[in-house]
């Protein structure tokens, strides 16, 4: 079955409906919120799915198609489905110098994935991201919300370890 | 206490001796790296500079009194930040006025503001109340990146803070001055951080860039005036308001000719990376040997990165050149975010390239033609090379991109900043790329580039 088609009318919940009018009163133009909206429903859903750029577009009052642009430009929205937990892994010269690469193989040993990809049980998805500003720790990753600095191959297996 | 978190910020900053006289940026900050919270901030003479500008100072001699004092943008490219507050519109109907800080902080090798925001969240508050009020804005933004999760919780923490004890919203400390201030965190891409592309991000849109002129002072966000400083920037107003001119033209180091102190680090293979808060026009060679301890054992410097990833390298007998925009600009290149990387003899100069460019065609807005295709022809390029597969012309070529897509040539400083590492990697070690050309490739035709 292709999960990337969804056939499902996209209904937005009470309470992502409230958050999005709630962003959309700091701003002068309801417009702003719009990528605070999408970073909404991906916080319930773990990912943006077809359908909520005409929901988001209806309460924002501007056409789905720029919600989508939105939504297809910035790199932390994801347009697809992802694991229930996201590896960044910096991927900065610094990182690099401090041997980044070695890291993201032995991601790739472990989990078998590689970058931009999602372990087949749904567990994991792997991303590359700019520069965590972690520097005099590279290299640097993030799992979900929580900062690593000083990661090295052998540590990977423990690291994992804490995110099921 | 529960919630006590180690920040990732926790640094050599935390460490040094610091005093109010020598280090307005970090003497506040606490040994154990926790947050600085209002009532220690104010203990700290925190809010004092906020005080003394909104009631004893008329709003054009703060504007004055920050344009005298020198300071320059901290957020790599080092326009005077009065000059920029000087260009907001004299017209006061104009009275719908923003001030934005760009925490957007992506740099690759740049983790100044992350340590700022999250220790000091009222610092930047401070600044940015005093320059909201010399700027006459009604409303500030933090751009803060989405990654940095703790200094949106503890600016937002801050804010609620300063909210409360009536140092932001209305009528702020009875002077008839109202200001509101919130954090809006973004989505990923690096491109967010060039100003315009900031100001389209911040209303919605996809953060290509916009034609300048007209500047933000002009037309910004949502068309009206916009001021757009960075972190560091507008962190330096406070002590610059509270203690003075003279004062602040008295950290720098003779040698200098920018004012005050700059966050400072090195990192890679060296014995110590961190950060520091130092004069301007101290060497280079002072950082890198004194604070950060030099090379690793069994690591030789190769060369380093002065500032950021779209500033130019330099060797080790460049190490001289001092930290300031002049001192850095006489040996070929910017001082950038002042954030320093060494790369050790272990490091392949073609592959760190790859790298680089990989991350800059990445983050490529994909807006103006040079950046989006030429940026992703390098990578190619360099991943032949890096695998001895190139050809004859492959040097050629990658400096035809180095001239196509530097400065003036396209719509904004994104690719100029991408190639001017790959410029100078060529210049200094051109065997290492010549010999990632296939031994059986054929001579070097025709060149295809004419020169711009």
């Amino acid at each position: 079955m292709n999960t990337l088609i969804q056939t499902d009318r996209f209904i937005l919940s009470e309470a992502e409906h409230a958050a999005i009018e709630h962003e959309m009163h700091h701003y002068e133009d309801p417009r702003a919120a719009s990528i605070e909206a999408l970073k909404i429903v991906q916080k319930a859903r773990g990912w943006v799915p077809d359908g909520a750029a005409d929901a988001i577009g209806e309460i924002l009052g501007i056409p789905a198609s720029d919600v989508e642009g939105v939504a297809t430009f910035y790199s932390q929205i994801f347009r697809q489905p992802v694991g229930r937990h996201i590896i960044r892994v910096c991927d900065s010269m610094t990182c690099y110098v401090g041997g980044h690469e070695s890291v993201v193989a032995e991601m790739h040993k472990q989990l078998g994935i590689g970058l931009g990809e999602t372990t087949s049980d749904s567990r994991f998805t792997l991303l590359p991201v700019c520069c965590l500003g972690n520097c005099d720790k590279a290299p640097a990753l993030m799992i979900d919300d929580d900062t690593f600095g000083d990661v090295q191959p052998d540590g990977v297996a423990q690291l994992l370890e804490a995110y099921q | 206490m529960s919630g006590m978190k180690t920040l990732t910020s926790i640094g050599p900053a935390n460490r040094i001796t610091r005093s109010e006289e020598t280090h307005p940026l970090t003497w506040r900050l606490r040994d154990d790296a926790q947050p600085v919270w209002l009532a220690e901030y104010q203990q700290k003479s925190g809010y004092a500079a906020a005080r003394k500008a909104l009631s004893e100072m008329a709003q054009a001699d703060i504007v004055q009194t920050v344009k005298d004092s020198g300071l320059k943008g901290r957020g790599g490219a080092g326009f005077p930040t009065g000059v920029k507050w000087g260009l907001m519109p004299a017209d006061e109907s104009m009275n719908i006025r923003y001030l934005l800080c760009n925490a957007d902080e992506m740099e690759p090798n740049t983790w100044k503001d992350r340590m700022l925001m999250e220790q000091l969240p009222h610092l930047l508050v401070e600044g940015m109340l005093i320059s909201a009020r010399a700027l006459k804005a009604y409303r500030g933004y933090i751009f803060l990146r989405g990654e940095y999760v703790d200094a949106a919780t503890n600016l937002n923490r801050a804010i609620e803070e300063a909210k409360a004890a009536g140092l932001l919203g209305k009528n702020i400390l009875g002077s008839g001055f109202d200001f509101e201030l919130f954090v809006h965190t973004g989505a990923g891409r690096y491109i967010c951080g060039e100003e315009t592309a900031l100001i389209n991000s911040l209303e919605g849109r996809r953060a290509n860039p916009r034609a300048k002129p007209p500047f933000p002072a002009a037309v910004g966000v949502w068309g009206k005036p916009t001021c757009v400083n960075n972190v560091e920037t507008l962190c330096n107003v406070p002590a610059i308001v509270g203690n003075g001119v003279d004062w602040y033209k008295s950290l720098a180091r003779p040698e200098s000719e920018d004012h005050g102190t700059k966050l400072m680090g090195f990192s890679g293979k060296v014995k110590n990376p961190g950060l520091w808060e130092l004069p301007f026009g101290v060497s280079a060679r002072e950082l890198f040997e004194d604070y950060a301890g030099g090379m690793r054992d069994g690591y030789t410097l190769k060369c380093w990165q002065p500032g950021g990833a779209g500033t130019g390298f330099l060797l080790p007998e460049h190490l001289d050149a001092l930290m300031y925009a002049g001192g850095i600009g006489k040996v070929g290149t910017r001082m950038g975010t002042g954030l320093a990387l060494a790369v050790d003899d272990s490091i392949s100069m073609v592959s760190l390239l790859r790298n680089m460019e990989e991350f800059f065609a990445r983050e490529s807005c994909g807006w103006c033609t040079p950046c989006r295709d030429g940026l992703p022809w390098s990578v190619k390029i360099l991943r032949a090379l890096e695998r001895k597969q190139g050809t004859q012309q492959d040097i050629d070529t990658l400096l035809g991109l180095v001239n196509f897509l530097g400065p003036g040539k396209t719509f904004c400083a994104h690719a100029p900043g991408a190639v001017e590492p790959l410029g100078s990697a060529i210049k200094y070690f051109r065997s290492e790329f010549e010999a990632g050309i296939a031994s059986s490739a054929a001579p070097a035709t025709t060149g295809q580039f004419v020169p711009a």
